[in-house]
Parts: structure tokens; sequence; C-alpha cells
């Protein structure tokens, strides 16, 4: 039976064998992306319930048994495929149904350069940071063609406040991005990490924190997640740019929002925590990664860097829980006048502590 | 000194801090959400629930068709229409409640010389039709044989404080 | 070689195509979206030509910031197609002229030749990293006009920003700062007063 299988593959033209071992690879990043977005929906709503002292979702489970309502993010996803997509009359049709495509085209389309270890990266090129740069901020064409081609006031009051929100961070982020690549000398997302050897007070964190907090916090306004939620703003403009959506064309726009959630917690991770690098490394002696399961636990691997993501994650909803809203203006003003002008400073310092060749972060090279 | 003190709290982000470390605290607290269908929250003797019509023990409406409750409901809920009986008492020929109206207030039960007009401890009625939620008198008399029990005991509860 | 030229086609036909578009069609909003089209489908082409920086970087600029920015005025304003349409016949010489010089102009750069002015460029050897070499070249052989443009770009926009900026008087605004750093002392006196007696 096997021999039959490497003879039909072998079979198959050499060109259309990279095609489908390129799109496997891509099935197999997306797919299991797509269940973390799913199962992140259903860790907010207890993460948040927990925070305000409820349970959250506790009665969806499977097969007769609760399983704490593990079951709730596929009710949800069945609920919402089997709704139907109302096109509102006077909204341009074309455009309304590319805008949700839009938008989560290059939440995934990031993922191709985000390296899950050593070796486990789809596409491992030179310009990767810029490559997840150039493709996050296409992002923003979704929320605004979903705004404009709504024809709804609501809609493109929202599109405007987020996309002016995502652009305006979009250079603090920057800037925190170029502190990175001028510590970690590389555009190469495994380059960066691979800098950042040595345990935990190794990584970039410590010498960029400043570079650190201003990137994680941009990247909950690029992410318009709450406290910079005005993008969505219940009480004013009712839920943004995706107010006339609905049915699985919403449930698109909120798999984007989440699969950017992710995608920024796990960019934090490499650029900040050092990606899939064992936090343990230096300060345990070299022995102990040899002892056999738990020596793989202990050193360098996946599982760090999904742990990392995680707590990132959960950080997002601690904020949703604990801060109010901002308001507009001052979210402008934070973004402009605040961290704008930090971000710059600090490259000036990290220029400095690279030419003095601070230990133990820039002595090596 | 204030100033840059002030300055020195506001970059550090100590405010937000604190505030993250009193939602980190609940997040462990122990919660305080009912498990409804199997747990339920102790209900007040004076609970205003879905309405019933009681009878006498020995089987006589309690109601004289007064039309106090009809004049007080303040939702116009209520419709009654009188009569005199063969016996010669006065009684009522329709007493429909119309719950998609009524907003439980109360009025009803209070002005109720005779304590006929009650509301129970029932909240878990539902209609599948519109007239379903129209109560009528057979129905509001079937209400109150099937929990009589209930209602007396919790009047009798409730008449030290009347 | 055979499928990079299909590929090549294929991303050059885009990009006519989009920048056709953008030319014709009425709505403004959607032309301003063929134009992205046009930018991404150039960027694919940079790439064939092995300049991922620059393509990258065409998009991020370009498409990620600039025309995003294009997209909200066009947006908010309310254009009037028929206004626009007017003096079309007034414009078309000028227009023609500026088409006519542009053609040449390409003539004069790709070459005669049927495109075959100058021998293609020898292929760089596969380490070699665009985005390096183009930084190298920049802050070493070509600092100072990368300066000096720079400098440009910087006076344009403080003039932008000075242009712009105008003291208005009576507008109310808050100033965050100063509502955070009130004090208790600021707003209430606590005063000891005896009760009275009510007469």
């Amino acid at each position: 039976m096997m021999d039959w299988f490497v003879e039909l593959w072998q079979a198959v033209p050499l060109g259309v064998q990279t095609v489908v071992i390129i799109l496997l690879q891509i099935i197999a990043i997306v797919l299991p992306l797509m269940l973390c977005v799913a199962y992140l929906t259903y860790a907010e709503r207890k993460v948040i319930g927990a925070m305000q002292i409820r349970m959250g979702p506790n009665r969806v489970g499977f097969f007769g048994h609760r399983l704490w309502g593990l079951g709730q993010p596929i009710a949800d996803a069945v609920k919402l495929m089997f709704k139907e997509i109302v096109i509102p009359a006077g909204a341009n049709r074309g455009l309304f149904l590319l805008a949700p495509v839009l938008s989560i085209g290059p939440a995934l389309a990031a993922w191709a350069v985000v390296p899950f270890d050593a070796h486990l990266v789809l596409a491992d090129i030179d310009a990767g940071l810029l490559y997840v740069l150039a493709v996050t901020s296409i992002g923003v064409y979704g929320v605004i063609i979903a705004g404009w081609a709504s024809n709804s006031k609501y809609a493109l009051l929202g599109a405007m406040r987020s996309g002016a929100q995502i652009v305006s961070y979009e250079i603090a982020m920057g800037f925190a991005l170029v502190g990175v690549l001028m510590a970690g000398g590389s555009l190469n997302l495994g380059s960066i990490v691979r800098a950042q050897e040595g345990g935990v007070l190794h990584w970039f964190w410590i010498p960029l924190l400043p570079l650190f907090v201003i990137y994680f916090v941009s990247a909950v306004a690029e992410t318009n997640r709450a406290p910079f939620d005005v993008a969505e703003g219940e009480s004013e403009i009712v839920a943004g740019f995706h107010v006339e959506y609905s049915g699985m064309a919403f449930a698109v726009f909120f798999l984007a929002e989440y699969a950017n959630m992710i995608l920024v917690s796990g960019l934090t991770a490499i650029m900040f925590l050092g990606g899939w690098l064992s936090p343990l490394q230096g300060l345990l002696p070299e022995s102990a990664f040899g002892v056999p399961v738990i020596g793989a636990l202990l050193g360098d691997g996946i599982h760090w860097f999904i742990i990392k993501t995680a707590f990132f994650l959960f950080l997002f909803l601690w904020f949703r829980a604990t801060f109010p809203r901002y308001r507009y203006d001052q979210i402008m003003r934070l973004g402009w006048k605040i961290f704008i002008p930090i971000t710059i400073v600090w490259l000036l310092v990290v220029g400095v502590m690279i030419l003095a060749g601070l230990p133990p972060w820039f002595d090596g090279a | 000194m204030t100033a840059f003190a002030r300055f020195l709290k506001s970059l550090f982000l100590l405010e937000l801090f604190k505030g993250l470390s009193v939602t980190g605290r609940y997040f462990f607290a122990r919660k305080f959400t009912l498990q409804y269908p199997e747990e339920k929250t102790p209900l007040s003797p004076r609970f205003r629930g879905l309405h019933a019509l009681r009878r006498y023990p020995n089987g006589e409406e309690r109601c004289i068709a007064c039309k106090l409750c009809e004049a007080i409901c303040p939702a116009l809920a209520i419709t009654i229409e009188a009569e005199e009986r063969e016996d010669g008492t006065r009684r009522t020929t329709r007493y429909d409640i119309d719950l998609t109206k009524c907003i439980f207030c109360g009025f009803c039960e209070e002005s109720c010389p005779v304590d006929s007009i009650v509301e129970t401890h029932i909240f878990e009625y539902h209609g599948e039709e519109r007239g379903d939620l129209y109560m009528t008198k057979d129905r509001l008399l079937a209400v109150g044989d099937k929990y009589e029990a209930q209602i007396a005991a919790a009047r009798k509860q409730d008449a030290p404080y009347r | 070689m055979g499928i990079e030229k299909i590929i090549f086609y294929v991303f050059a036909a885009l990009s006519v195509y989009g920048a056709l578009m953008v030319i014709t069609v009425r709505n403004p909003v959607k032309a301003a979206l063929y134009l992205v089209f046009t930018f991404f489908a150039s960027a694919g082409v940079w790439i064939l030509l092995e300049a991922e920086f620059l393509a990258i970087v065409l998009v991020l600029v370009y498409v990620g910031a600039v025309m995003v920015l294009f997209l909200f005025v066009v947006m908010m304003l309310d254009i009037n197609l028929a206004q626009l349409r007017a003096g079309f016949v007034r414009y078309l010489p000028v227009g023609v002229a500026v088409a006519v010089a542009f053609a040449v102009m390409l003539i004069m750069l790709v070459g005669g030749d049927w495109f075959g002015g100058f021998a293609p460029p020898p292929p760089s050897p596969a380490e070699v990293s665009n985005t390096r070499e183009l930084g190298r070249l920049l802050y070493t052989v070509y600092v100072y006009p990368f300066e000096i443009a720079a400098v440009i770009l910087l006076v344009a926009i403080v003039a932008a920003i000075a242009l712009t900026l105008r003291r208005r008087s009576g507008v109310k605004y808050q100033t965050p700062g100063q509502q955070i750093a009130v004090r208790r002392q600021d707003r209430i006196r606590m005063i000891d007063m005896p009760s009275e007696e009510r007469k």
C-alpha cells in the first residue's frame, strides 16, 4: 500500500510536487491557527469572566459532558455558518464581500515568515521583518473598504477611526522594530532569535525595554483591541466598520482580529523574548538538557514559543478586562506625541549600546 | 518634586499596573455565578410571579368582582365582566389578565379585599403562541388550585409584616 | 526560464490592467483601489527582478501608508463626477503632450533596439542579501545624496505642518496631563466650623 503511494507521488511532475508540498505546509500552519483562534475566543470569555468573578461559558460540551464549556467555539462557528449574509441595499456588493477577505488574508499571510522553531519556518526569507510590516499594513484595507462599501455612516466613521489609528500606530511600531533589527543585526526573524541566545537575561526585552512596551501597546492599538477599541465603540458607533456584516462575513472579520492578535503576540515573543529559546539556558548546567524527556522540555523548542505567545495573549485579555476605553484624541496623542519621541530617543540609546558592545547582549558582534 | 514624582508615576505606568493587579487578584477569586437550572436563588414570600385566583377551603372562588384590581392596574392588563349568579352572589363571568401587558407591580394583589388575585412564585412559564400569555379565569383558577399550598404558606409567612 | 516568464507576463498584464482601470473607472474610490492593485502587481515584478527589498518597501510605503491616506481623502470628499469631466476637452492637449513626453522618455530609456539596449546584469549569488547591499551602498557611496534627500523630506514635513498650523482663538480642549495632575487639595478646602442651631 505504502509503495503504491510512493510510486504515485514520484509519477507527479516536479513542479506540481513543489506546489502540493507548499500547499500542505500552508494548511499545516493555517489549520492549527484557526483552531487557536476559535479557542482564543473561548479563553477570552473565560478569562474576562473570571476577572469579573463570573464563570464564563460552561454549558456546551461534547457527547453529553459539559467539559467546562469547551464546545462553545464550535457551537458558535456552526451558528455563524448557518446565518444569512445580509448585503445592505446601496452597498457596493463586490467590495462589501471583498473586505473580509482583505482583512483575513494579511493576518494569515504574515505567518509565512514566522519561525516556530530553529527549523520550522515556511519561508526563511532575508527581509522577514520588512515582509511582516508590509503585510500587516495591508490589513487596514479590509477595514476601510468594509466601512465604505457598507454604505452606512456608523461603518464609515468606524473605518475612519480604525484606519487612522492603525496607520498612526504603525509608525511607532515600525520604529520599535528598527531597534530590534539594530540589536539583532538582521531582518530575518530566525537570526533575530538566534542573536538572543543564552537564557532569559540575554533576550532583547532588557536592553529594549521601552521599545518592548511600546511595541506591545502599539500592537494592542493596531489590532483595535481594548483599551484602544474606539473603532468598535459600542456606545457611539454600534460596532464600527463591521456593523453591517452578518453570518460568515462577520465571522471572517472576527477570525482576522484574533489571528492578528496571535500574530503580534508571536512576533513580540520572537523579537523581545527569544522566540523558541529556553529561558533556563545558562541558569541550569548543560547536563540538565541531556536528560531524556525533561531535558527536551527544558531545552529550546516550539513549546517555549507557544508558552510565550500564550502569555502575551493573556495580557491582551487582561488589558481588556482592566482598562476603560481611551478617548479618540488621547489615542492619537499617545501615538504621535509620546510613543514616537520615546522610540526615536531609545534608538539612539540602542546605537550607543551597540557601539559600546554592552554585554551580555551586544558583545558578540 | 511632586511634578517630577508625577512624571515618573505616569512614565512607569504605575497606576495601570495597580489596575492590572486588581483584576489579576479577582481572576483567582471564588466565583459567584449561580448555575441557574440546577441552583436557584431563594425567593422572598413577596415575590411577584405568575398570577393566580384563589378559592376558599370549601371550594368557593374568592373573587367577588369588586373590580378594584381592574381599576388600579397601571398597565390596563386586567379585564373583568361580572354578573349575578343563580344563588344571588356577585361573581365574575370573565377575568382576564394579559401577561404581555402586565408589569408585575403587585397592585392587584394589594388592592384585593378578599385575597383572591395573588402573584405566585412561578416565573419560569412560557407561551408558544400569542394567546398562551392571555390568562383567562379558568387558567388563573387552575394555577391557584395547583399551587394553593405554596400560596397560602407565603401569605402566612408575610402576614406579621402587614 | 519557462515558469519565470509566465509569472512575469501574468504580473505585467495585471499591472497594465490595473493601471488602465485606474484611469477609466468612474468611481474615485475604485480608482484608488485599482492603483493599490497596480502597486501589488509591480511589486510582484520587482520580486522577479530579485529586488525584494524594493518590492516590500513599495508595498509597505505606498500600499500601507500613502494609498490609505488617499483613500481617506477620496472617501471623505463628495466628488462631483460631472464637474470633473467638464474640462476634459480643454485639458486634452496638455494631457496628450504629457503622455507623448513620457512615451519618448521610456523609449529612450529602454532602448530602441527592441529592449536589447544593454546586457542583463549577471545574476547575483544566492547568499548576497539585497537589503544589506542596498544599505551598504546608501550609507557609503551615496551617503551625501541620501542625507540631503532625507533633509529635504524633513523640510517638507516641517513646512507642511507649519503651513497648516494656525492658532485659533476660543477653541475649547482638554489637556489630559493637567486633568490627571489635579490633586484633592486643589479642588476642596476643608473648613472647621461649629454646627449651628436651626432657627
